[in-house]
C-alpha cells in the first residue's frame, strides 16, 4: 500500500490533494488494520483537509453514520461532511462517535507529526521529529524523503535521516534494508535498538527470524555499535554525576580542610556554616524579588559575597568566643562546636521556621546540554563544578600567594616559632578560621542551587565532608580535592548496582578500611617519627 | 640488700649462660643467643623518607655487655637508628638482629621490648598521671599478658625491687607524687628507672643527660659505667663531657652511615670527623 | 639487677605500695545505700504506697527513672573508654541500639499472634510480604538466646571494629570521626526495610516479656530494679577494671602509648578489652532501655545521639565513673523538663551546655567536688 500511495503522489500531485471518500469511510468504520491504512493514505495526501480531519479525530469530534455511509466532523454542534467539507444540515439519527483506541491514537499522532514536518517553525519540526522517532515504521518513506529534502536545519536533518533509515527497515527492497541498518548504527534514538532486534532474534523453534545472514550480521554490528555508545554515555553520565556530587562535597570539605586540616580545629558546626551560607542566599534572593524584580536573575552576584561574609563573620565570632580557649584540645573543641551547631540549628528554626525555604535557580541556570538521548548535563550542576574549581583556586592562591597564607602555614607548622618571629598567631587563627567558615558559606550558597535549604542542611554533609578530608590526608588541599571527587565518583559508580543507601554504606566502610591501612590519608607526608 | 643479690643473680642466669658454648647449644625460651659475643647487629640497614635517606646501608655491631656511645651531627640518623632497632620504623632494606637468632625487623615494639631491649626517649616520657611508684610497678619485668592484669597483686619481692629502684634513681621522696608533677631532670631519672625495672639486656639511651644538673649527670655516668659488663648500653649524646666520662668505644654517624669508630681520642683525631663537625 | 642494688647509695627505704581496695568504706556504704533504695524503697513506693501519698511513684516516674538509669549505664561505659583509655567514641549509640535491637527481636516474637495481622511473623514482615523468618531471626523467641545476643552482638561488632582500628593505631580525633561514620553507616543500614529490622519504624507495640505484660506496674518495677542492679554492677565492674593492673596499663596507654609499648606491653589487647567491655555494657543498657520505653528504631543510632552521650560524661566528669551517672541524670532530667515545658528551648539549652561545660567545667561536676575536697 505505501508503494501505491507513493506512486499516486508522484504521478498525480494534484489528484492526491483530494480526500478519497473511501479512506474517510474506512477511517470511520473499518476494522483496526483498515483504519491504520486509511490514516496513512490520508497523511500521504498532505492535504490540509486531511490534517483537519486527523486533528478532529484526535479531539473526538468525528462522527459517522452507517445508514448514510457518511462521515462528519462536528464542531460546536455544526456538522460538515468529512470528505467534501460541505455543511450538513442535520446529523442522521444513527450518527455515533468515532472511538479512538490507543493504537489508532498513536497512528493519528504520528500522522499529525508528519504534517508538522513541513512546518516553518524549527521548534515545531523538532517536536514532530521527536514524535515520528517513536514509531518511524508507521510513516511513509516517501513523506520522510520529502521532509528530508525540505529540512534546512542540519541537526534536524540528521535525526530525520535516522527516522528515514528506521522506516526503510520495513522496506521490501533488501538493498534498502541493508543500507538502512548500516545507517542506523549511528542512531542516537533509544528506540532504534528495538527496531534492529528482530533481525537478530530467534523464533521459539530456534531458527532466526531473519533468514538473510548478511542482514543479520549487519544488524548485529549496528546493535553492538549502539550498545557501545550507550555504555560510553552511561559511563560519562556516572562520571559527571560523580564529579558533580564530588564538587558539592568539595565545597563542603574545603572549609574543613582549612579549619581542621591546617589549624587542627574540629569544627562540628561546619555544616551549620554551610546552612548559614544557604540561608544568606535565600535572604538575598527574597530581597531581590521584593525590591529589584527586574534583576532577579542576577541575585547570585550579591548572594555569593553575602554568603561568604555572613558565614565568615559567624566563624570569627565562634573562634573568638569558643574555639580560642580550646586550641590544642581537639576532643573538647569537637564537643563545644557540636554545642554551637545545636544552637545555630535551633536559632534558624526559631527565626525562619523548621520548614525548608525555597531557593530558585536563576533562569540561565535551568535546562542543560543534551549530549545524548540518555545524557543531559544540567547547567546548575555544571556551574557548581566550575564554581568549586574557582573556589579551590582562590583558596590555593590565598594560602600560597598571600601573606595571610604564609602566616597560616607558618603557624600550622610551628606555632611557637611563628610567634617568636613576630606573627600575631591569634590574629592569624581568627582570620584563618574566618576564611574556612567563609568558604563553607560559599559552599552553602552553591548547595542552595541544587538541594533543599532547611535547618538540617548541614547535618547531612558533616560526616561526608569529614570523610573527604580524612581520606585526602589532613592538611592537604590537593588531598581534599582528590578525596571529595573520588568519594563522589565512587558513590555514583556503586549506586546503579547496589542502590544509594548501600553505596553510601559501602563507601563509609571502604574509607574506614582505607584509614586502617593508611592512617595519614592519601596524601600523607612521611617524616622522621617524632617522639612519643 | 644482701638477700637481694643471690635472687637477682639467679634470675639473671640468661646472661651468664649465653656465652659459654658455641654452635649447637640449646637456648631456653626467651634467651638471647650471644654465642659470638655480639648482642646487636645492624647490617646494611637503609631507611628513607620521601627520598631523604635517613639511614644509608648502616652496619653496626654492639658486643654483649658493651657500653657504646654514638655521636654525630643533627640529621645523622641517630634517632632513626634507635627507631629501627626498637621496631618503631621498619627499614627499607637490611637486617637487624638481637643476638644471633632474633630478627627484630619482623617484631612489634612491645615484643622487642619483651625480648630485652629498653629505650629512653629524647624527651622524657613517663606515665604522667601515675605516681612514681606506679610507673616503676608497671615497668617491672614480669607479666605482660592482659588477662593476668585483671587480677594482679604486686608481691612483696616486687615491692622491694621498686624500693631499690627508687633509691637508685633517688626519687624515694617523690614516690607518691604523680610523675607529671616532677621536674625535667627527675623525669629523666624516672625514665631511666623505668628502663632498669624492665631489666633489659640492651639499653638504648637517647640524650639521657639533657636537662640534668651536673651532679645528676655525673651520677648517671657512674650508674652506666657500673652497669657495663652486665647490660649492653648504647648512648646517643651530644654532651661531650658526658661521653668522655663513660665512653669506651665511640661510633660517629654521618648522613646515615658510620663515619668512624674507635676510642674517643681516635675518632677526634679522624680527619673525616673533624671535617663533618667543623666544616671546611 | 644487683647493679641497681649496689648503686643505691642510700640504704633502701620501704615505701608502702598504694592501696588496692576497690572502694573506700564510705564508697561501699554509698553503693549499699543506693542498692537498698533501688531494691526496697522504690518497689514499696511504687507497689505498696497508695497513689495519693506524696511518697508514691507513678508508672511514668518509674519509667523515666529507669530510662535515665539505662542512659547512666551507657555513660559509665563511655567513661571507661574515654576517661581511662582516651578513646572518645562518637559511636556508642550504635552499641546501645544493637543491645536494644537484640532485646527488641525477642519482644517482637513475644507479641505472638496478637499483632495487627495476627500472624506468627512480626507485623513488619507481613507488611513486606515475607513468608518466613530470615535466618538471623532464628532463635529470637528464646529469652536466653536474646540475653546471649545482647552481649555478643555489640561485643562482636566492637571487637572487630576495635581490632582493625587499634591494630593500625588509629587514634584521637581520627578514631572519633570513624566511630561516628560507623554508627552513621549502621543507621542507614537499619533504615532499609530489606535489612530485616523493621526499617524506620523499628520495633514497637510490645506486649509481653517472659510472658508478663510489659505495661503492668509489677513488670515495670522488676525492670527498674534490674536496671538499678545492672547500673550498680556496671559501676563496680568498671571500678574493678580501672583499679586493676590492666586498668593502670590502659591509663598509661592513654598518657604515653609509645612508652607502654617500649616497656613491653602490646597495647592492642588492652585497648580491645576495655573497648569491647564498654560496648557490651552499653548493649546491656540498651537492652534494658527497650522494654521500658517500648520502642527501638534506627534514630537511636543517629550520630547526634552518640554525641549527646558524650556530654553526659563530660558534664559529670570524665574519668570518675560516678560523675557520668550524675551527668546522665542531670541532662536527661533537664531534657524531660524542657521538652514538656519549653520544647523550642531544649536545643538552645543543650547546645549552651556543651559549650559551657567544655569551657568552664572541664572536669565536670565531679571536678567541683574534688576541688572542694582537696
Amino acid at each position: 500500500m505505501p508503494a501505491v500511495a507513493l506512486l499516486v503522489a508522484l504521478a498525480f500531485p494534484d489528484a492526491a490533494r483530494a480526500l478519497s471518500a473511501s479512506d474517510v469511510q474506512e477511517l470511520a468504520t473499518g476494522d483496526g488494520d483498515e483504519r491504520v491504512e486509511a490514516v496513512r493514505s490520508l497523511a500521504a495526501t498532505r492535504d490540509p483537509a486531511a490534517r483537519r480531519l486527523i486533528e478532529a479525530a484526535l479531539s473526538g469530534s468525528v462522527q459517522s453514520s452507517s445508514s448514510a455511509r457518511q462521515v462528519f466532523v462536528v464542531v460546536d454542534g455544526k456538522a460538515v461532511d468529512a470528505a467534501t467539507g460541505a455543511p450538513v444540515a442535520a446529523l442522521p439519527a444513527d450518527a455515533e462517535d468515532l472511538v479512538v483506541n490507543n493504537r489508532l491514537r498513536r497512528v493519528l499522532e504520528t500522522a499529525l507529526a508528519v504534517f508538522a514536518l513541513a512546518s516553518d517553525d524549527r521548534e515545531e519540526r523538532a517536536a514532530a521529529i521527536a514524535a515520528v522517532e517513536k514509531d518511524p515504521q508507521s510513516v511513509d518513506t516517501a513523506l520522510l524523503d520529502a521532509a528530508l529534502a525540505r529540512e534546512p536545519d542540519a541537526a534536524l536533518g540528521a535525526r530525520l535521516d535516522m527516522v528515514r533509515a528506521a522506516a526503510a527497515l520495513a522496506s521490501d527492497d533488501r538493498a534498502q534494508r541493508l543500507a538502512a541498518i548500516g545507517r542506523l548504527a549511528d542512531s542516537r534514538s533509544p528506540s532504534t535498538r528495538l527496531l534492529l532486534l528482530p533481525f537478530v532474534e530467534r523464533n521459539a523453534d530456534g531458527a532466526f527470524r531473519e533468514s538473510d545472514a548478511e542482514l543479520r550480521a549487519a544488524a548485529q554490528a549496528a546493535i553492538g555499535a549502539i550498545d557501545d555508545r550507550e555504555r560510553t554515555s552511561r559511563l560519562a553520565g556516572a562520571v559527571f554525576s560523580g564529579v558533580s556530587l564530588g564538587s558539592v562535597l568539595l565545597l563542603a570539605a574545603l572549609g574543613l580542610a582549612i579549619t581542621y586540616g591546617l589549624m587542627g580545629v574540629i569544627n562540628m558546626a561546619h555544616g551549620e556554616l554551610l546552612m548559614v551560607g544557604a540561608y544568606a542566599t535565600w535572604i538575598v534572593q527574597d530581597a531581590f524579588r521584593a525590591h529589584l524584580p527586574g534583576a532577579v536573575d542576577w541575585y547570585l552576584a550579591a548572594a555569593i559575597p553575602a554568603a561568604f561574609a555572613s558565614a565568615a563573620a559567624l566563624g570569627v565570632v565562634i573562634e573568638r568566643t569558643v574555639i580560642r580557649f580550646l586550641y590544642g584540645r581537639p576532643l573538647e573543641t569537637l564537643l563545644a562546636t557540636f554545642g554551637v551547631s545545636l544552637l545555630l540549628i535551633q536559632l534558624v528554626r526559631t527565626l525562619f521556621g523548621a520548614q525548608n525555604v525555597e531557593v530558585a535557580n536563576p533562569s540561565w541556570m535551568s535546562g542543560g546540554i543534551e549530549l545524548a538521548s540518555n545524557l543531559t548535563l544540567p547547567w546548575n550542576r555544571l556551574y557548581i563544578i566550575l564554581f568549586s574549581a574557582l573556589v579551590v583556586a582562590g583558596v590555593w592562591a590565598i594560602l600560597n600567594l598571600t601573606r595571610l597564607g604564609l602566616f597560616v602555614r607558618a603557624v600550622t607548622q610551628n606555632r611557637a616559632m611563628a610567634s617568636c618571629v613576630g606573627v600575631k598567631t591569634r590574629r592569624v587563627d581568627t582570620m584563618a578560621f574566618g576564611l574556612g567558615s567563609g568558604v563553607a558559606g560559599l559552599g552553602g550558597c552553591a548547595l542552595s542551587q541544587v538541594g533543599n535549604v532547611g535547618p538540617d542542611l548541614g547535618q547531612a554533609f558533616i560526616v561526608d565532608s569529614f570523610m573527604a578530608v580524612v581520606l585526602g590526608g589532613v592538611g592537604q588541599l590537593a588531598g581534599t580535592v582528590v578525596g571529595s571527587l573520588g568519594l563522589g565518583v565512587v558513590s555514583k559508580f556503586l549506586e546503579p548496582w547496589s542502590g544509594a543507601v548501600l553505596a553510601k554504606i559501602a563507601v563509609l566502610v571502604m574509607i574506614v578500611l582505607f584509614i586502617q591501612r593508611r592512617p595519614q590519608g592519601l596524601f600523607a607526608l612521611k617524616g622522621r617519627s617524632a617522639e612519643a | 640488700m644482701s638477700t637481694a643479690i643471690p635472687r637477682l643473680a639467679a634470675s639473671g642466669a640468661g646472661s651468664s649462660g649465653g656465652g659459654e658454648s658455641g654452635y649447637g647449644h640449646l637456648l631456653r625460651e626467651g634467651e638471647i643467643d650471644v654465642s659470638h659475643r655480639v648482642i646487636l647487629y645492624l647490617e646494611d640497614v637503609s631507611v628513607s623518607f620521601d627520598g631523604f635517606r635517613a639511614l644509608d646501608a648502616l652496619s653496626l655491631a654492639i658486643d654483649d655487655g658493651e657500653l657504646r656511645c654514638v655521636i654525630g651531627p643533627n640529621g645523622a640518623g641517630k634517632t632513626t637508628m634507635m627507631d629501627v632497632i626498637t621496631g618503631k620504623t621498619r627499614p627499607d632494606a637490611g637486617r637487624v638482629s638481637f643476638g644471633q637468632s632474633i630478627d627484630l625487623t619482623r617484631m612489634r615494639e612491645s615484643a622487642i621490648a619483651q625480648a630485652g631491649i629498653g629505650r629512653k626517649f629524647q624527651k622524657p616520657t613517663v606515665f604522667e598521671q601515675h605516681t612514681v611508684w606506679e610507673n616503676l610497678e608497671l615497668a617491672l619485668k614480669g607479666e605482660r599478658r592482659w588477662w593476668r592484669g585483671l587480677a594482679w597483686r604486686t608481691t612483696l619481692d616486687e615491692a622491694r625491687r621498686i624500693d631499690e629502684l627508687l633509691a637508685t634513681i633517688r626519687l624515694e621522696d617523690e614516690a607518691r607524687r604523680p610523675a607529671g608533677l616532677l621536674a625535667h631532670g627527675q623525669k629523666q631519672r624516672l625514665e631511666i628507672g623505668i628502663l632498669l625495672a624492665q631489666e633489659p639486656r640492651l639499653l638504648l639511651l637517647d640524650e639521657p643527660v639533657a636537662g640534668m644538673t651536673d651532679e645528676e649527670s655525673e651520677r648517671l655516668a657512674d650508674l652506666l659505667v657500673a652497669l657495663e659488663g652486665r647490660q649492653s648500653i648504647v648512648v646517643v649524646e651530644h654532651d661531650m663531657a658526658f661521653v668522655r666520662r663513660i665512653a669506651r668505644r665511640v661510633t660517629v654517624l654521618h648522613e646515615g652511615r658510620v663515619l668512624a669508630e674507635g676510642t674517643l681520642d681516635e675518632v677526634k683525631a679522624d680527619d673525616a670527623v673533624v671535617e663533618v663537625y667543623l666544616g671546611r | 639487677m644487683n647493679a641497681i642494688a649496689d648503686l643505691a647509695r642510700a640504704p633502701t627505704r620501704r615505701v608502702a605500695p598504694p592501696p588496692t581496695a576497690l572502694f573506700s568504706r564510705t564508697g561501699w556504704a554509698i553503693v549499699a545505700a543506693a542498692l537498698a533504695v533501688n531494691c526496697v524503697l522504690v518497689p514499696i513506693a511504687a507497689l505498696v504506697v497508695p497513689g495519693t501519698s506524696p511518697f508514691a511513684i507513678s508508672a511514668y516516674g518509674l519509667t523515666l527513672a529507669g530510662k535515665i538509669m539505662c542512659y547512666a549505664l551507657a555513660a559509665v561505659a563511655l567513661d571507661l573508654v574515654w576517661g581511662y583509655c582516651g578513646v572518645l567514641s562518637l559511636g556508642h549509640g550504635l552499641f546501645f541500639a544493637l543491645g536494644g535491637y537484640a532485646m527488641g527481636m525477642y519482644l517482637m516474637r513475644q507479641i505472638g499472634r496478637e499483632g495487627v495481622y495476627q500472624s506468627d511473623l512480626p507485623d513488619f514482615m507481613v507488611f513486606l510480604d515475607w513468608k518466613a523468618l530470615p535466618w538471623f531471626w532464628q532463635g529470637s523467641d528464646s529469652f536466653l538466646w536474646a540475653l546471649a545476643m545482647i552481649v555478643l552482638v555489640p561485643g562482636t561488632v566492637a571487637f572487630l571494629f576495635g581490632w582493625f582500628a587499634f591494630r593500625s593505631r588509629v587514634k584521637g580525633v581520627y578514631l572519633s570521626i570513624i566511630t561516628q561514620a560507623l554508627t552513621y553507616a549502621a543507621m542507614l543500614l537499619f533504615f532499609r526495610n530489606d535489612t530485616g529490622f523493621g526499617g524506620n519504624n523499628g520495633f514497637t507495640d510490645f506486649k509481653r516479656i517472659l510472658g508478663f505484660p510489659v505495661a503492668a506496674i509489677e513488670t515495670r518495677v522488676v525492670l527498674f530494679v534490674a536496671t538499678g542492679l545492672a547500673l550498680a554492677g556496671g559501676v563496680v565492674a568498671c571500678r574493678a577494671v580501672v583499679r586493676s593492673k590492666l586498668g593502670r596499663v590502659v591509663t598509661a596507654i592513654r598518657d604515653a602509648e609509645s612508652r607502654v609499648m617500649f616497656t613491653g606491653y602490646d597495647p592492642l589487647p588492652y585497648k580491645l578489652f576495655v573497648w569491647t567491655f564498654s560496648a557490651v555494657l552499653c548493649g546491656i543498657a540498651g537492652a534494658l532501655y527497650v522494654p521500658q520505653v517500648g520502642i527501638i528504631n534506627p534514630s537511636e543510632m543517629a550520630p547526634a545521639n552518640s554525641i549527646e552521650m558524650v556530654i553526659w560524661v563530660a558534664i559529670g566528669g570524665r574519668g570518675t565513673l560516678v560523675g557520668p551517672v550524675a551527668g546522665a541524670a542531670i541532662v536527661n532530667g533537664a531534657k524531660s523538663y524542657f521538652t514538656a515545658a519549653f520544647p523550642e528551648f531544649w536545643l538552645f539549652f543543650l547546645g549552651a551546655l556543651f559549650v559551657a561545660v567544655t569551657l568552664f567545667l572541664p572536669r565536670g561536676v565531679a571536678g567541683l567536688f574534688r576541688r572542694r575536697g582537696a
